[in-house]
């Protein structure tokens, strides 16, 4: 049985060799690599970059028709409709005022959630590499979240955060009262970074993990061996050969909170007001939500986000390079 | 004598297949209506050998999101039940130069037809038969009434009336909310309306901020400040994000609801035996006792290889009887003058429902002419969506009620502009 599956996996690979060689010897060697590539080139092509193309156009046009012929060219009118501000630390001054409010909510949602979730998952990483008792079992339990599909997230905190929801049943059993979470600007936006700690930091603390596994037992024992205390081994061995893996944590937690919206979406919808309205949310609302549909605005606001994120990513590229040239 | 009995077989079949003329019908359902509908249309196709109509029902999800598009792209069904005339205008077929008696839908269905006049499309054309005519209101919960001994405000109340006694029950019972209204401008306009606000200057234009729509936007501002309205439903969400009450009417918690007409079946069908409750139709204020008309029509799209078949099955849809027997078990209100006025035996609906029918139906005719004309501005989405977003803004004290009634509209201006 199992040589008849040999003999037809093999009879398949051999229906290949033939117009491969043909090919090799018609275009040679140097270009037989474009043959490999280009069936992912243009997946690649036709799914990215033509989309990312598609999305530059629609930014120079104006009106709420789908079909680009159908669209009026507008240059860089949506560009700068966004950008007209007095001040650019003060939405109420700007005409698109909730794209501001929007890029001032994501900054501080960038800065609060990478923050934390890196020095919350670099602490829980450090706990978890250590020999306590039921590893495996609190390994689960923060990789556990990640598992879940945001919406779901959404949904069971909202459940827990609610005017009649578990925490302030808790809370009210306790006799200390309720509060109304996601009503009020300033607890909302705290849960929004709560929740988005909660269900992705497990799979930083996989990476940070991975990390300090890689890091060699013989160094540790050396140190040991000096009589250095702890925290010294901590801050002089661990944070210092871990730092290739948690920049590569930051670059991936940055670009992912920049990019959030279905967990918030779900719990608070940019509310109350807009205490809580990210940048994708923004580009949704004014691309498909709401009416007349303004695709050349979302496609313009989208850009100008993507432009960001790719400054922040060079950015820390060029910080890991530079280090590992010191290093 | 065998190929040429073949070739005749073959042309009878192409001739048949000239004839048979299919039409899809995208239908999207509250309760019943696509299968109302699919029962229908059988004794239309056997009135009309040759047209078949397909019944594919879809969730509205589908009608708001993806019909736009495939019409977009000149494709799609040919008929579809629809809610968005202004938005779908464009696509709409006028069946008027193919029906038999214009005149007569003209005469019954004359105000809800305007609402896909509008843009570039004729000023007489019939786009649309409305088979589900909605009506806003209020429903009050007349147990909690009856519990904490308030007398319930009668027909003719304010607003304010309602607010004070709903206040007194809340505060008697002790369940969590007074007041609320579904947060979307559709259900904010009909008391804006009713404080005097025109909505529209002179050319037609919406959105218009003066004193009736000052004067209700701080009302309900300060309604919000002073908990009589449900700050969960405007602040416990964002931009212009729908959100309803339903579920706190329903269990109870909440004394008076304002809605409209097609919450009376899930009422009926949730709240059961539980708490008795009433609809309260049009609540008053200084200006008019208005509510927004609305609802769902049926259309045509102009992108059809078969307008003629597709007219009769609009004409077909427009009858009177036809209406009534859709009507009767669908539970809706009939957009039809002559059943409006004849009414509609509705099929095995209890006390308070065809009580509530009839509230919400009588309602109707007191509606202001403001109320149907931005039910039928081709741009009313756009008033719909920013109101919910500005004046929550104003409720959680982002903006003060000035900054964001100037936004308000400042954002629909833009809107339009960026539409034309």
């Amino acid at each position: 049985m199992i040589g008849a599956v040999r003999l037809i996996y093999e009879g398949a690979f051999n229906l290949f060799e033939g117009p491969m060689r043909w090919l090799q010897r018609s275009l040679g060697t140097q270009r037989m690599v474009w043959v490999f590539l280009l069936p992912n080139l243009l997946i690649f092509g036709l799914f990215t970059y033509l989309p990312i193309l598609l999305n530059a156009w629609y930014a120079g046009t104006s009106g709420d028709r789908i079909l680009l012929g159908d669209r009026p060219w507008v240059g860089a009118a949506n560009f700068a409709t966004l950008l007209d501000c007095e001040s650019y630390l003060n939405p109420n001054s700007c005409r698109r005022d909730l794209f501001w409010r929007a890029v001032h909510n994501t900054g501080w949602f960038v800065v609060l959630q990478v923050g934390f979730m890196v020095l919350l998952s670099l602490i829980a990483a450090l706990i978890l590499n250590r020999n306590i008792p039921l590893k495996g079992f609190f390994r689960a339990v923060f990789f556990y979240p990640v598992l879940l599909s945001p919406v779901v997230v959404a949904l069971i905190w909202k459940w827990i955060l609610q005017r009649n929801g578990v925490l302030n049943a808790g809370l009210d059993w306790a006799g200390m009262g309720t509060v109304n979470w996601l009503l009020d600007p300033n607890w909302a936006f705290f849960w929004i970074v709560f929740v988005s700690i909660w269900a992705n930091m497990g799979f930083y603390v996989l990476i940070l993990l991975a990390g300090l596994q890689a890091i060699p037992s013989d160094v540790y024992e050396a140190a040991e061996m000096d009589g250095t205390p702890a925290w010294r081994r901590l801050f002089r061995i661990t944070l210092p050969l871990l730092t290739p893996t948690l920049l590569v944590v930051m670059v991936l937690s940055l670009i992912r909170a920049v990019q959030a919206f279905d967990e918030i979406y779900v719990l608070t919808g940019g509310g109350p007001g807009s205490a809580t309205l990210l940048l994708i949310q923004y580009i949704y609302d004014v691309g498909f939500a709401t009416r007349p549909r303004q695709f050349g605005l979302a496609a313009a606001a989208s850009l100008m986000m993507a432009g960001v994120l790719m400054v922040l990513t060079l950015a820390q590229l060029a910080a890991t390079r530079k280090r590992g040239e010191d290093g | 004598m065998k190929h040429t009995l073949t070739i005749s077989a073959l042309a009878l079949m192409a001739a048949g297949a000239a004839q048979a003329q299919e039409l899809r019908f995208m239908c999207y359902q509250d309760g019943v209506e696509c299968e109302a509908w699919a029962d229908a249309f059988a004794t239309f196709e056997a009135e009309n050998d040759g047209i078949t109509v397909i019944v594919d029902e879809v969730p509205y999800a589908a009608i708001i999101e993806s019909l736009p598009v495939q019409l977009e792209v000149g494709e799609g069904p040919d008929l579809a039940r629809v809610t968005d005339y202004g938005g779908l205008a464009r696509f709409l077929l006028d069946v008027r130069p193919h029906v038999s008696d214009a005149a007569s839908i003209d005469a019954r269905y004359g105000q809800s037809l305007a609402w896909s006049r509008v843009g570039d499309n004729a000023a007489d054309g019939i786009y649309h038969i409305v088979d589900q005519l909605t009506a806003t209101g209020g429903f009050a919960n007349a147990t909690l009434f009856e519990q904490a001994g308030v007398d319930m405000p009668g027909p003719g109340a304010t607003w304010d009336e309602w607010a004070e006694a709903s206040r007194a029950v809340r505060d008697a019972t002790g369940v969590d909310f007074a007041m609320a209204i579904d947060r979307t401008g559709h259900r904010f306009a009909a008391p804006a309306i009713s404080y005097g606000a025109a909505l529209f200057d002179d050319d037609g234009h919406a959105l218009v901020i003066d004193d009736g729509f000052r004067a209700f936007s701080e009302q309900f501002v300060g309604w919000h400040a002073d908990e009589t309205m449900a700050r969960d439903v405007w602040a416990g969400a964002g931009g212009g994000t729908y959100q309803d009450a339903a579920g706190e009417f329903i269990n109870a918690n909440l004394v008076m609801y304002y809605s409209g007409s097609w919450q009376i079946g899930r009422f009926d069908r949730d709240i059961g035996d539980a708490f008795d409750w009433v609809a309260t139709g049009g609540i008053c204020g200084p200006a008019a006792c208005t509510g927004m008309p609305g609802g769902a029509g049926i259309v045509g799209f102009n992108h059809t290889q078969h307008p003629e078949a597709v007219a009769k099955v609009m004409e077909f849809i427009a009858r009177d009887d036809v209406q009534a027997q859709v009507l009767a078990r669908t539970r809706n209100l009939p957009a039809n003058a002559n059943l409006q006025a004849e009414g509609i035996a509705y099929e095995g609906v209890s006390d308070d429902v065809a009580a509530a029918l009839t509230a919400f139906a009588s309602s109707v005719p007191g509606f202001s002419d403001t109320a149907f004309a931005l039910q039928g501005y081709q741009f009313n989405r756009a008033v719909y969506t920013t109101i919910p977003a500005r004046i929550t803004q104003a409720i959680v004290g982002e903006l003060s009620l000035d900054e964001a009634l100037e936004r308000l509209e400042q954002d629909v201006a833009d809107a339009i502009a960026a539409a034309q």
